[in-house]
């Protein structure tokens, strides 16, 4: 064989080219957001340096702060996670946003109504579990449906998703405007009551927001790498992300594959719902954790699909929306600059090769797709 | 004879590897220049270097005399260099005549002006002795005609230089033939010819000259009066590499595969393969020999579980698996080399360790279940990158970084690698160089003697004679005859290739 004695190898690399691409570039993506964002910030007439200290102030200054972000970072983590393990296996779930809906409506159904139907009253610890156990089956059985259909008819995913989203989104608010409308006659709003405090999640600390919730997304994000990288099932999600007719030839069930990846990830996005019905806010508003789903999209990206990216993603996306109050309050900046910096770092993200022209960071060779073709 | 075109000195650096270093290469006018070197020898880097593609780092190109500087094929075209790559790059859904005139449209007012650019395609091909229908649709054509319409458009645009890129790649050996006639009929009105390919045989057929690349260099400069065959595959190996076969008489023993009357369609609904029964048995090669798209491709995801079976039977070991998932044909002892490695066979971006379980890895000793032991995977890697002499960095190097020999090592080193009965290879060795097809040659017939029974599936007729013990060819579909290897010959394995069957009746 030639290749040996072949073209020579320079010597070229301070990185292993695995790091720069997983590590530096997600880094110098949020980097160069930042600057942009600061000058943005400076031409409508602010301080940058000023913001950013309100920003990291809001976020980090205080107990109360560190708490608060993890509040804000638990449904980032599991919806984070929900989109990325899709990623891992091919498939682009744009669905977490009604899964998660979803999630959110079945454990604060199972919160509020279930002892009543039973007619007693159910241990706490077992309700809790029922309820975010039902949170994770309601947003589960919500994603498998596309994945059947892209597995059994060729029905694109992202397509279905996004169907799936517009009837999880308006079937809630026909529930909380309807059926599971809290009956209290001071009611106006598009909830439900308030779950049973058997049902309750309570806070790691009474003084604290800081729930259990967040160790359990940080669980989770342990159980998804396990998952993903140590086991055969795992192995089958990744090889059939990568390449389904390599899978298929390696005798992988692909079909079944495909509708595992998606109930899996939208058992996460339903836990991000119930936790925030069981852990924070004990109901289901119309109006709470709007937007998680896609800003998920965005961390997953972020996060690279790796657990630990997504759980480091989500604390700085987290950070951002926590610290954002502060900025505004003590600098007048308003808070949708942030929205502006995030938008700039999922842009630079996802047109990586921008970054890599900026800091001259060599390509490497490699193809990064986000999900196959259409049909088959 | 001028020289009309010349590069001097070209380097060419891509990131961790220089691809061309310090190469100089001259066409004379009307000749056939081969330019011979393994995958990866920068033949490929040198022409697109002087077809415009990439800008060299250094060094100097010369047309008809004249220094250059090339920022594009446009100006490639400019200089009257023209390429036909190995992947055509053609427009399925356009024809002839609009494929041609892509980039150069004849217009009236604002309209194509197709009747004039079809005429003189019609002329030009005329004239070279291959009549082309112009107002023929592009995915209507064979490969072999799709190429000269690749050839007739680069001389619309009124090549004088013309850069061939492993052309008979794709072609039949009658194909083949015909190109070469066409390449004679260019060259005696004018026209150079830069041809790339790492067939020996091809090269001493057709050159006037010969430069051998290796390593990024060029190792060598020839005519084919002074060289032999064995030589020239040691000045491009770098090493003495062996051309023949070497095998005893097989010894058939029990019959593993059974084959009868199977029907399989295609993705489109037609027939692909049409009543087809063979039988293969241990210890012995069966070859499937026939052009490419005559239902082999089928007939194989059929045996492995890929594609649907519509009608028949398929016996592996005493076990009927038509219809059988993939997963339960290999876990009956089949093995297979498929034909697409790098779509079927291989995850490019997962490591060598992962690629070398990928149909094993739910087993023990890698899994009892549940957990896969990625240190037993490892373990396992560096063993098959030992034993299969697979070149890569380490186990977790990427595999789609290697090059296609040690992809194709990979695959080999997976399916050999465990207890097999049947091995299924098909086209083991396409796209592959000298050195790497001798190695796996050597592994196909390692297993036959060691009693397991192959079945090999190649359009490479000299790969089907050298290596079967049988011959069956197939021909639209169907097997049109079975003939003792000891009996077959080019002629007339090729004839029954083409459909021909008075002389051999089946």
């Amino acid at each position: 064989m030639s290749e040996e004695q072949g073209p020579k190898k320079t010597r070229s690399f301070k990185l292993p080219p695995q790091l720069v691409n997983t590590g530096l570039v997600p880094l110098l993506a949020v980097l160069t957001s930042m600057v942009v964002g600061g000058l943005i910030i400076a031409a409508a007439g602010g301080n940058p340096f000023a913001a950013y200290a309100g920003l990291f102030e809001g976020a980090f200054g205080s107990l109360n702060a560190l708490s608060e972000t993890t509040v804000w970072a638990s449904p980032y983590i599991f919806a984070g996670l929900a989109v990325a393990v899709g990623f891992k296996g091919g498939l682009f779930n744009i669905g977490a946003e009604g899964q998660l809906a979803f999630g959110a409506v079945a454990a604060a159904w199972i919160g509020y109504a279930l002892p009543g139907m039973l007619g007693a009253d159910i241990p706490a610890v077992l309700h809790v579990i029922l309820a975010v156990g039902g949170g994770m089956l309601a947003g589960g059985i919500w994603a498998a449906i596309p994945g059947f259909l892209k597995a059994y008819t060729g029905g694109h995913e992202v397509i279905n998703t996004i169907m799936m989203n517009y009837i999880a989104l308006n079937l809630t608010s026909f529930l909380l405007n309807g059926p599971m409308k809290d009956p209290n006659p001071m009611n106006v709003v598009a909830r439900t009551p308030l779950i049973v405090e058997s049902a309750h999640l309570p806070p790691v600390f009474p003084e604290f927001r800081f729930h259990w919730g967040f160790i359990l997304a940080i669980g989770m994000a342990v159980l998804v790498w396990w998952l993903l990288w140590k086991t055969t099932l795992g192995f089958e999600i990744r090889t059939t992300g990568a390449n389904l007719d390599a899978a298929r030839y390696a005798g992988v069930n692909v079909k079944r594959t495909i509708i595992v990846t998606m109930l899996f990830s939208g058992i996460l996005a339903g836990m991000a719902g119930a936790i925030e019905v069981t852990a924070l806010n004990y109901r289901h508003e119309l109006g709470f954790a709007v937007g998680y789903g896609f800003d998920a999209i965005a961390i997953a990206l972020l996060g690279k699909n790796h657990p630990a990216g997504v759980v480091l993603a989500s604390l700085l996306f987290a950070a951002m929306r926590n610290g954002a109050t502060r900025m505004q309050f003590l600098t007048q900046i308003p808070v949708d600059v942030i929205s502006v910096i995030q938008a700039l770092i999922l842009l630079f993200v996802a047109a990586d090769t921008v970054v890599r022209y900026i800091y001259r960071i060599r390509s490497r060779d490699e193809r990064f797709s986000l999900t196959r073709g259409w049909g088959k | 004879m001028s020289i009309v075109l010349e590069a001097h000195g070209i380097r060419k650096q891509f990131p961790g590897v220089l691809a061309n270093d310090d190469v100089s290469f001259d066409l004379k006018k009307g000749e056939i220049h081969v330019l011979l070197g393994e995958n990866g020898a920068g033949k490929s880097t040198l022409m697109n270097v002087l077809y415009g593609l990439y800008k060299p780092d250094g060094g100097e190109i010369r047309v008809n005399g004249q220094a250059i500087s090339m920022s594009s094929p446009r100006d490639a075209i400019e200089h009257g260099i023209g390429m036909v790559h190995q992947h055509f790059m053609l427009i399925p859904v356009f024809t002839v005549a609009e494929n041609i005139m892509l980039g150069m449209e004849s217009v009236r007012g604002l309209a194509l002006d197709e009747k004039v650019v079809a005429e003189r395609v019609r002329e030009l091909s005329r004239d070279l002795g291959m009549e082309l229908d112009p107002n023929a649709y592009v995915h209507d054509l064979s490969v072999g005609v799709q190429q000269r319409v690749e050839i007739v458009k680069a001389l619309y645009r009124k090549a004088e230089i013309l850069i061939l890129d492993e052309p008979t790649a794709v072609l039949t050996p009658q194909e083949v033939e015909d190109l070469f006639k066409i390449m004679h009929d260019l060259t005696n009105r004018g026209v150079s010819i830069v041809f790339i390919t790492h067939k020996l045989k091809e090269v001493l057929e057709v050159a006037d000259r010969i430069t051998v690349m290796r390593g990024g260099k060029v190792v060598g400069s020839t005519t084919p009066s002074e060289i032999s065959e064995a030589e020239l595959a040691n000045l491009m190996v770098g090493r003495e590499v062996s051309l023949t076969v070497d095998k005893a008489a097989a010894q058939p023993k029990e019959t593993v595969l059974e084959v009868s009357n199977l029907r399989v369609l295609d993705n489109l609904g037609t027939v692909a393969v049409d009543d087809v029964s063979l039988t293969v048995q241990a210890g012995e090669i069966l070859g499937i020999a026939g052009v490419q798209g005559n239902g082999q491709t089928e007939l194989v995801r059929a045996l492995t579980g890929l594609a649907r079976v519509s009608g028949g039977s398929i016996r592996l070991d005493g076990q009927e698996v038509a219809n059988a998932s993939p997963r339960r044909i290999t876990e009956l002892g089949s093995a297979h080399i498929p034909e697409d490695r790098q779509k079927d066979g291989l995850v490019l971006p997962f490591p060598v360790m992962d690629n070398l379980v990928l149909n094993t890895y739910y087993l023990p000793p890698f899994s009892q279940g549940l957990v896969v032991h990625w240190d037993r995977a490892l373990e396992n890697a560096n063993q098959r990158i030992e034993q299969f002499d697979i070149r890569t960095p380490s186990a977790m190097t990427h595999v789609g970084t290697l090059s296609g020999g040690n992809q194709q090592k990979v695959i080999v080193a997976r399916e050999l690698s465990r207890p097999i009965k049947l091995l299924i290879a098909s086209q083991p060795t396409r796209g592959l160089d000298v050195g790497s097809i001798e190695y796996i040659h050597g592994q196909i017939i390692k297993r036959r003697d060691e009693g397991v029974a192959v079945l090999l599936v190649s359009t490479e007729l000299d790969e089907v004679l050298q290596l079967s013990d049988r011959i069956a060819v197939m021909y639209r579909g169907k097997i049109l005859a079975v003939v003792p290897a000891a009996e077959a010959t080019k002629e007339s394995i090729g004839l029954l290739m083409a459909g021909i069957t008075e002389k051999k009746p089946a």
